[in-house]
């Protein structure tokens, strides 16, 4: 087996004695954990957060997984689905990982996705794809974080009944997440008597949104941001500019505001609502440890990449302790990752019989908490399922969250 | 005896799947793939003197073909890529019609505006290619009644492909007509003069470049058995590109060493060293610095000289 200078720094880095290799192989054949991050490209921000919260689970428990010494391998896939398959293929097949965590993209995954069935390798993603948990599962993929809907349903509803929206517009990134999102958040405001009367799809590359900020009906109540990276800040900024924040009113999916970007903006952000299944600003005892120490380490707030990826740190933890550690057992580890029922950093989580979390969404609006833009929890929904309040098989029968379904009726 | 490296290297190759582990015999696939690819290029960068950049477009037109009536379809693997040579050639003679009424930078700047159009349609047409999803659910074929599906044998199944391909290219561009093409780049107007038309030369050399890459696309949908979007993007071609200009343009060997290189350095090297990309910059630089003609044929002026 090779290992890499990289590998090998971060595995002695994690150790708080820097003990020598052959001293550590003593101890019985590590766990390898592969991690497929971004690290170059457009997405790399989200992906070095991931890198930096797995990192950091595993150097605050010595390197140790339920007893075990850990190797942590980290592949840079670039987000190219087809270096994806390229990085997994050398993680299970060089490296030899039991687990892999990771990939970052929707399409990664679904790159990836017959691979790992075929090579059965137990994969914990943050990739939101709503296919992998629904009409195509896949029995060797959980999902901790939420697909790309499932915190999108609960704002519909919280914009129809509590903060009475009649009309609204929807904004996103013309690819499967933000086609997906905005979707499912038009079915449950449309359900709760609401009527979305515009729906915008910039291109994710989009360099200026003058030319959508202009075509904005600035006769609705308000926007919704289906945005991921740093497109919701660019996106912000411009709507500012055009002085229709007090218009239209802006409201964020999971990654408009993500704490990753909001570190670079102003007092424009302020008291802007939005939907995720975590916040750094999270009053739990897991979280109320996470994210100082996360700060501390990097000097900003942990968003959704390295929450998810820390959170999927503990659920492994769980599920490897409750199998004694034997990761060399796949079934077992995966059974034992379907049934981990936990307290994490984003607040109790379990899985659906299709390893699709079921755990707490949390509306936030943005507040100036001890003089930086935090996402502050106003309300929280527990225990959303991906199905939100459908029945699973009739959720099921219909086609999956596009640009055309559910159909808009009202444009 | 000039065969005799030939033969050592193709035994070599041949033999890999029984000496190295999984991991190695997939990372050869894709260099194989990646060699069709540079050298169905060279046919046009190297021997037509029309530098294109867009050949991403075919395999990705070839991989969409194959995915898309294979998946959605349901037609036999065979049937889906006997589908896809037709569409490649029926796209290879639109763009080869278009694009020929220019040469040297107009002729790039067209090749490339058609393959980005391809990649717009890729990314756009969600009813056929499931937009930034992709298609997955790929069948590998299994001719004679022998499975692809391990590395092994889609790696021997490759290397056949990929020899039998290079082969007829050393065979075209030794024929008269390598000879009429060599002569349509190097002299057109002579060429013109002497009677041959040297528009139907380069579509005849542009179609069956497209086949080519047709053909490397078939094998690129087979090994991955998903397709998206970023496989027929501007970066594609230009990695084509580059792989055909630093192992040495208008040689047989060249596309060969240049698309290992590129391989290598992107997939393999960059699990060891974290700014990968800027390493590859790095040693591009190099190449032309020191060996601007391409790596074979400067290897080979090196070692004249030393002589």
């Amino acid at each position: 087996m090779q290992i890499s200078r990289r590998t090998l720094l971060q595995g002695t880095a994690g150790l708080a004695v820097a003990a020598p290799a052959s001293v550590r192989a003593a101890d019985g054949e590590p766990i390898r954990i592969g991690l497929l991050t971004v690290k170059t490209g457009p997405l790399a921000s989200g992906g070095i957060d991931m890198e930096v919260g797995m990192a950091m689970y595993l150097k605050e428990r010595n390197n140790m997984l339920a007893g075990r010494p850990v190797q942590l391998i980290v592949a840079d896939t670039g987000g190219v689905p087809a270096t994806a398959r390229v990085k997994t293929q050398e993680l299970v097949e060089k490296n030899n990982v039991h687990v892999l965590v990771g990939p970052l993209a929707a399409f990664e995954a679904l790159a990836i996705d017959d691979y790992i069935t075929e090579k059965q390798i137990p994969t914990l993603s943050v990739a939101a794809a709503e296919d992998m948990t629904q009409r195509h599962p896949n029995k060797w993929f959980v999902r901790a974080t939420s697909t790309s809907a499932q915190c999108a349903h609960p704002m519909g509803e919280y914009c129809a009944k509590v903060l009475g929206y009649k009309k609204m517009i929807t904004i996103a990134d013309d690819i499967a997440f933000g086609q997906e999102m905005t979707a499912g958040f038009q079915r449950v405001f449309e359900d709760n008597g609401g009527k979305i009367v515009q729906k915008l799809f910039p291109p994710l590359t989009a360099p200026d949104y003058g030319t959508y900020v202009a075509q904005v009906k600035s006769d609705a109540d308000a926007i919704f941001l289906g945005f991921a990276g740093s497109n919701g800040f660019r996106f912000l900024r411009q709507f500012n500019e055009y002085g229709l924040m007090d218009k239209v009113k802006p409201i964020g999916g999971m990654t408009a505001l993500d704490e990753a970007v909001l570190r670079n903006m102003g007092d424009e952000a302020l008291g802007i609502i939005t939907t995720c299944w975590y916040s750094a600003a999270l009053d739990n005892p897991q979280n109320k440890h996470f994210a100082p120490a996360f700060r501390a380490q990097t000097g900003y707030d942990p968003g959704f990449y390295a929450a998810g990826t820390y959170t999927n740190a503990e659920i492994l933890d769980v599920a490897l302790q409750s199998i004694g550690g034997k990761a060399e057992d796949k079934v077992a580890l995966m059974a034992a990752l379907r049934a981990t029922k936990t307290d994490t950093v984003r607040g109790p989580v379990r899985f659906d019989d299709l390893g699709n979390v079921v755990g707490n969404v949390y509306i936030r609006k943005v507040e100036r908490i001890d003089g930086r833009l935090m996402n502050a929890i106003i309300k929280t929904y527990p225990d959303v399922s991906q199905f939100w309040t459908y029945p699973p098989k009739e959720f099921l029968a219909n086609p999956v969250y596009s640009r055309d379904f559910p159909p808009a009726k009202n444009l | 005896m000039k065969w005799i490296p030939t033969a050592l290297v193709l035994a070599a190759a041949a033999l890999l799947p029984l000496l190295g582990g999984d991991f190695y015999v997939n990372l050869a696939s894709q260099i194989l793939v990646a060699v069709l690819m540079a050298a169905s290029l060279n046919l046009l960068v190297g021997y037509a003197g029309l530098t294109s950049l867009g050949q991403a477009a075919f395999l990705g037109v070839a991989a969409y073909t194959c995915a898309w009536t294979g998946v959605k379809l349901g037609v036999s693997p065979v049937v889906a890529a006997g589908l896809a040579c037709l569409m490649t050639l029926a796209v290879s003679a639109l763009f080869g019609a278009i694009a020929l009424r220019a040469s040297g930078l107009g002729f790039l700047m067209i090749t490339l505006a058609m393959s980005q159009v391809v990649w717009g349609l890729a990314y756009r047409l969600v009813a056929i290619s499931n937009g930034d999803n992709g298609i997955s659910g790929i069948v590998r074929p299994s001719p004679l009644g022998l499975s692809l599906d391990s590395p092994g044998a889609f790696y021997w199944f490759t290397l056949l492909v990929v020899v039998l391909a290079l082969w007829f290219i050393a065979i075209l561009v030794r024929s008269s007509f390598g000879a009429t093409l060599a002569g349509t780049r190097d002299q057109p107007q002579r060429m013109a003069a002497l009677g041959h038309n040297v528009w139907l030369i380069r579509f005849a050399a542009f179609m069956i470049s497209g086949f080519l890459a047709g053909i490397a696309g078939l094998l690129f949908v087979w090994y991955n058995k998903y397709i998206h979007p970023s496989a027929l993007s501007m970066t594609a071609s230009a990695e084509a590109l580059l792989a055909v200009i630093a192992g040495g343009s208008g040689t047989l060997a060249g596309p060969v060493v240049g698309a290992a290189v590129v391989v290598l350095l992107k997939n393999y090297a960059s699990a060891y060293v974290e700014r990968w990309n800027m390493m590859l910059g790095f040693v591009f630089l190099l190449i032309v610095l020191f060996l601007p003609e391409g790596i074979v044929p400067g290897v080979k002026r090196l070692l004249g000289r030393g002589r």
